[in-house]
């Protein structure tokens, strides 16, 4: 029998996961001599309190539910993708190029565009390492480190001497085109009736981000790819026996995950900066494993997760301008959600469920 | 005291191990209870029982790896606490796990002196090691080269390393788990020599075993465990394994599947000169031809390890091989993209795996879920190109859960909450409804409690006379005799050759496993 | 290239291969008993920041090492915790101490210094100073080995000759004691060490130990020998190069002083020259900065000689029914 109740496994293991990080966290800033409580006002009041303040919550969160699911369909499929920073670099580089070389006539034309060459880049940089995976046996976790760093490196080497313009300093491309510029939340929202603030990044690929979160789930749950892909990741031999191909379906989990990191670009270079900048990706990568593994891999978690780290991220910058409390504290907070939804999750569930079988027990 | 008045004196020496009213539970599983034993200085005891009777959680208790919940031990008559493996050696006590533990690429000494070092530096222990080594090779044909690494010594030589690790801590009382399981009948005699100059030396011998035929040949005292109870303690001179079967299983054990004689249509299969190489370089089969026909069972007997499971795996699409194999007249890819599962399948190959929990299933996969595996891509199962029809595949799956009376009747529940025997009706459903022309079975019966035996036994049978072709690979001779009708037995990656259930007996295939053709006083091969 | 700036390159290639080397070793320790250990990286940061705080405050670079160490080890202690004792996942818990480390470090350091997250700058006895051996001037002077001795042998500090001493110790505590025996298999099969008597528990717990106090000697090193003082993020991926290097050197300790030295050297020379004219193609700085991880990969992928990690690396002990 199961140790414990579906419900108690996906819902409450998760919230006492992240209770014990945030009341963690808390500690850390009384520990800095700083008031928790205080710090947290600020931070609902800068990322919830207001329209603008969601404009940015929302915008974080976009970033995040891509990484996220980037994240989620490797770990299916047995995979530890740790390499989300640099699939969306490259991904970036995607954008870049689709929006600097072609002329677009509008932003939706454009928007599609700048997917595919996000989400292609990003599945190339993620194919290497899965390729290695699959037929070399070289640990994943380690190559897409690896790669991480090369992609820096690429970038870095493609802005300073490539794509630099002639006469700028700035190691960052032109401008894109003024068609590219996607439509912001407020326009969309406006349209409907709905009144916004103004000037916020959220724009339209927060529609794009809800939309793949329902496509990968029915891709998990609905689709033979994704029967495939979880079978293998339960089991290589198992697979094996049931004639599913663990190198093409590690290719294929590899790909959709590297262009899901990719395609947070769209949001983030093409919907915020509108030009390619160094570390465009702000280690949104990193922090898709922390989504992931507290939305317990499943979209509508990870969604809620993205939104978790969106409130955090915001209300993180809050408190560098409010209170003296450096943003790092929000890379703290990441830090313990990781290492209590990830690592430490047995502090957790072993003495839980003790008590429901000890319930169980008594019950008869 | 001299060995003769310990194993000649009952009640004046204290027992080498007296266990008092051990009884341990795993959740609601009570895998011991109330167990209480007597094993005399300088015997050989035996213990015997099917899978999940016991017997190792039991053995697990001596050896300091669980906490029994109630009950003592007493070692030579003084009350012992036994809380790790340390405790264990102290008291004098060694263990030969079933699954050997020995760190791989260590040499031999290394691994005898691991845990019993003297001192921080090696070298002192390792010289010391050495001459202790020479010393137990004389004396207990324990021959081993001290500096060969254990990865490339034989299973037989590995499982000596475990016994002279044993010796070198001063092991008095030496428990053995399943030692032959893996073991050719040549290195299992080998085995018994050692373990009869052991006993001649004074030591104490428990030895955990399924296999009536070693009880009988070697022990002194053999007891029987059922269900987590042992049932009875008997000297072997005064019993018989007629008496020790009914004991093991708790009621007359039926030797025979009722079956009518088979009547073999065309020839289905035709395997030739079937050879793999595995990825280290080692041939393990070795040119294998057969032929099955339509309703009838080839077994297959022979010792784990002898190229059954790669025949089963070249069949199942699972390991490429050279050679040739036809189903049905249309000749198999044995390399390349089509040399996998789905292309079996699609060429109306079923197969029950040897190992459910690890290839039959995904044990964490919902019983609806396992039920489409491997069959993932039949279109029954699809609501169009792209999307999985899943109420499709759970209404059949509640069918086949039905007619094959998996207990409890529950699609949604995950495979790893089902008993052994129910998730074996659960592949088995899943592989026999398709109606395959030739199906795969191997060890269908490992794990499963006897009521499912039967089931089991019978619905291979039913395919069998709807005039399918059957190759059935088992351990188990007692399983291979009930169900073949026909018997190849394979030894070292080859077929040793085929006899008829009603011409051979036990012996004379026991011979052939151990690579012996025909006469009894040959040499292994 | 004339000898002279040979000689530096090489000079500088100790200088910065010795966190590399130091972090290396720390990650053999923790890998060969089965630990993977992809979290060197926070803690080289933690011990940086701790080390630099501490000598800035007392003036003292000894009890700055010693506070570096400390910090380190309890990082390294929450990976013990997480990957021992709760028998998490490896990875993750790496992942969650480098985050940690980034974080914290900051702020700490702005909470108790306010300049931004950096620690005050170090001087006299804030920080190890270089020794300059016997007669290392008179010596320089003899052309050829003279500017060796002079500029490769002598006048390191202290923490590079302990690194580089750390190497055959390493190497005879694996391989010659009662320890390294009992390390190496627990690496290989836990439950023959189990089986053996011996506590795997405490066998781990011990190597993740070392493995704290190395990274943390790494992450001192580099905040009070290599510069003055803790800045953000100062350890700039070493900890990740220090896994690369690990795997390069297939988990063996002289290996692992060729890796580093090797990945110190390209560290040198990107640090020296913009851009590498080999006539037929130039090689731009960032292609030098990703041939570590390039050559890694490589190596990863088997096509140049395998690398075999311990068998049981990754997998958290269970004894079995």
């Amino acid at each position: 029998m199961d140790r414990m109740p579906h419900w108690a496994d996906v819902v409450l293991v998760p919230v006492l996961n992240v209770l014990i990080a945030f009341v963690l966290s808390g500690l850390v800033i009384w520990a800095i001599g700083e008031n928790p409580f205080d710090a947290m006002q600020i931070m609902v009041s800068g990322s919830l309190g207001s329209t603008y303040g969601w404009g940015y919550t929302l915008y974080y969160a976009t970033n995040f539910m891509f990484t996220g699911l980037g994240f989620a369909v490797a770990s299916h499929a047995g995979l530890f993708n740790i390499g989300g920073e640099g699939q969306a670099t490259l991904g970036g580089l995607g954008v870049a190029l689709m929006c600097l070389f072609i002329p677009w006539p509008n932003w939706w034309l454009a928007v599609i565009g700048a997917s595919l060459g996000a989400a292609v880049l990003g599945a190339a940089w993620a194919a290497i390492p899965a390729w290695l995976q699959a037929k070399r046996g070289s640990h994943i976790v380690i190559t897409t480190i690896m790669f991480n760093f090369i992609a820096a490196a690429l970038l870095n080497y493609l802005l300073v001497n490539v794509l630099r313009p002639v006469g700028s300093m700035d190691p960052a491309t032109a401008n894109f085109p003024k068609p590219t510029t996607l439509p912001e939340l407020n326009q969309i929202l406006g349209a409907i009736g709905i009144p916004f603030a103004k000037h916020t990044p959220a724009n339209v690929s927060l529609f794009i981000a809800i939309a793949a979160c329902v496509l990968v789930w029915a891709l998990i749950w609905h689709t033979r790819l994704g029967y495939q892909i979880r079978a293998l990741g339960k089991s290589e031999p198992a697979a094996l026996y049931a004639g599913i191909r663990p190198v093409r379906i590690t290719m294929y989990a590899m790909l959709i995950s590297g262009a899901l990191g990719g395609m947070m670009a769209v949001n983030s270079t093409m919907g915020e900066s509108g030009r390619l900048i160094m570390n465009a990706s702000e280690g949104a990568g990193f922090i898709g494993i922390a989504v992931a593994l507290m939305g317990r891999d499943h979209p509508f978690g990870i969604f809620l997760a993205a939104l978790l780290f969106g409130f955090l991220y915001q209300g993180g910058g809050e408190l560098a301008l409010w209170a003296n409390i450096p943003r790092e504290l929000v890379t703290v907070i990441q830090a313990l959600v990781i290492l209590f939804t990830g690592a430490l999750d047995n502090v957790v569930r072993l003495p839980l469920e003790a008590a429901f079988m000890r319930a169980r027990k008594r019950r008869g | 005291m001299g060995t003769d008045s310990a194993a000649g004196a009952t009640g004046t020496a204290p027992p080498a191990i007296e266990l008092k009213g051990i009884s341990k539970a795993f959740g609601p599983v009570q895998a011991n209870k109330d167990i209480s034993i007597q094993v005399r200085r300088g015997t050989i005891h035996g213990i015997i029982g099917e899978n999940g009777a016991g017997k190792s959680t039991l053995m697990s208790i001596l050896y300091g790896f669980y906490k029994a919940d109630a009950g003592e031990i007493h070692v030579g008559g003084r009350k012992t606490e036994i809380p790790d493996s340390q405790a264990a050696i102290k008291a004098g006590i060694g263990m030969v796990f079933q699954h050997f533990k020995l760190v791989q690429n260590f040499s031999v000494l290394e691994n005898v002196i691991l845990g019993v070092e003297d001192g921080a530096l090696l070298r002192p222990s390792l010289s010391k090691a050495r001459k202790e080594l020479v010393h137990l090779a004389k004396e207990y044909e324990l021959n081993v080269d001290p500096d060969e690494t254990i990865e490339n010594l034989s299973i037989g030589h590995q499982q000596r390393v475990e016994i002279l690790k044993a010796l070198y801590r001063q092991a008095d009382i030496l428990i053995l788990d399943e030692p032959t399981g893996v073991l050719t009948p040549a290195e299992a005699d080998h085995l018994f020599r050692i373990l009869a100059n052991l006993k001649r030396e004074g030591k104490t011998i428990i030895l955990i075993t399924h296999k009536l035929r070693e009880i009988m040949e070697i022990t002194d005292t053999v007891s029987v465990m059922r269900r987590g109870e042992m049932t009875a303690t008997v000297k072997t001179a005064n019993t018989n394994p007629t008496e020790l079967a009914e004991l093991m299983v708790g009621r007359k054990v039926l030797l025979r599947v009722d079956k009518t004689p088979a009547r073999p249509g065309r020839t289905i299969v035709e395997i030739e000169n079937l050879k793999v190489t595995d990825r280290f370089g080692v041939e393990r089969l070795k040119g294998v031809s057969l032929q099955i026909r339509a309703g009838e069972i080839l077994g297959i007997a022979g010792v784990a390890g002898n190229g059954q499971s790669e025949l089963l795996e070249v069949l199942g699409g699972i390991r490429d091989a050279s050679g040739r194999v036809e189903v049905n007249g249309k000749a198999l890819a044995l390399t390349g993209r089509d040399a996998d599962a789905q292309s079996r399948r699609e060429a109306g190959i079923a197969h029950v795996s040897e190992d459910r929990q690890h290839t039959g299933l995904i044990m964490d996969f919902a019983a609806w879920e396992n039920v489409a595996f491997g069959y993932h891509n039949d279109p029954a199962y699809q609501k169009n190109a792209l999307i999985m029809d899943n109420a499709a595949i759970l209404a059949d799956a509640e069918g086949k859960i039905e007619r094959f009376d998996v207990r409890p009747p529950d699609a949604k529940l995950a495979a790893k909450n089902f008993s052994g025997g129910n998730q074996q009706k659960i592949v088995l459903a899943r592989e026999i409804e398709r109606n395959p022309d030739l199906l795969l079975v191997g060890q269908p019966t490992r794990g499963v409690d006897i009521g499912a035996i039967e089931f089991i036994h019978q619905q291979i049978v039913a395919l069998r006379d709807a005039g399918k072709a059957i190759l059935l690979v088992s351990v188990e001779l007692d399983e291979i005799f009930a169900l073949s009708d026909r018997i190849a037995v394979m030894f070292d990656g080859k077929i040793m050759g085929e006899r008829l259930p009603n011409e051979t007996d036990e012996r004379e295939l026991g011979m052939l496993m151990a690579g012996m053709t025909g006469k009894p006083d040959g040499e292994a091969a | 290239m004339d000898y002279a700036s040979i000689i530096e390159i090489l000079d500088s290639t100790v200088r910065l291969g010795t966190p590399l080397l130091l972090a290396c070793l720390a990650g053999l320790f923790s890998e060969r008993s089965g630990i993977f250990d992809i979290g060197l990286e926070g803690k080289m940061l933690v011990s940086a920041m701790m080390s630099g705080a501490v000598a800035a405050v007392t003036g003292d670079v000894w009890l700055g090492l010693l506070a570096g160490i400390g910090a380190s080890i309890i990082l390294a202690l929450i990976h013990g915790l997480a990957s021992i004792t709760f028998r998490g996942n490896q990875l993750i818990s790496g992942v969650a101490i480098n985050f940690l480390a980034s974080g914290i470090t900051v702020l700490i350091a702005q909470s108790w210094f306010q300049q931004g997250g950096r620690t005050p700058s170090l001087s006299g006895g804030g920080r190890f100073h270089d020794i300059v051996w016997p007669f290392a001037d008179q010596i320089g002077r003899i052309p050829g080995i003279g500017p060796i001795y002079q500029n490769l042998i002598s006048g390191h500090t202290i923490l590079v000759y302990v690194a580089f001493l750390c190497v055959p110790l390493t190497w005879w505590t694996l391989y010659k004691t009662r320890f390294g025996l009992r390390l190496r298999a627990v690496g290989e099969n836990p439950a023959a060490v189990d089986t053996a008597g011996i506590s795997v528990i405490r066998m781990r717990y011990t190597a993740v130990l070392i493995c704290g106090v190395l990274s943390g000697i790494a992450g001192a090193y580099l905040a009070t020998s290599l510069s003055a003082g803790f800045v953000k993020e100062m350890t700039a991926g070493r900890g990740y190069i220090a896994l690369a290097a690990l795997i390069f050197a297939k988990w063996r300790p002289w290996y692992a002083l060729g890796s580093t030295m090797l990945f110190g050297l390209l560290e040198a020379i990107s640090n020296r020259y913009q851009n590498i004219d080999l006539g037929v193609i130039v090689l731009p700085v960032q292609f030098m900065q990703a041939l570590p991880y390039i050559l890694t990969v490589i190596i990863l992928a088997g096509f140049v000689g395998k690398a075999i990690p311990p068998r049981a690396g990754g997998v958290p002990y269970v004894k079995e029914r």
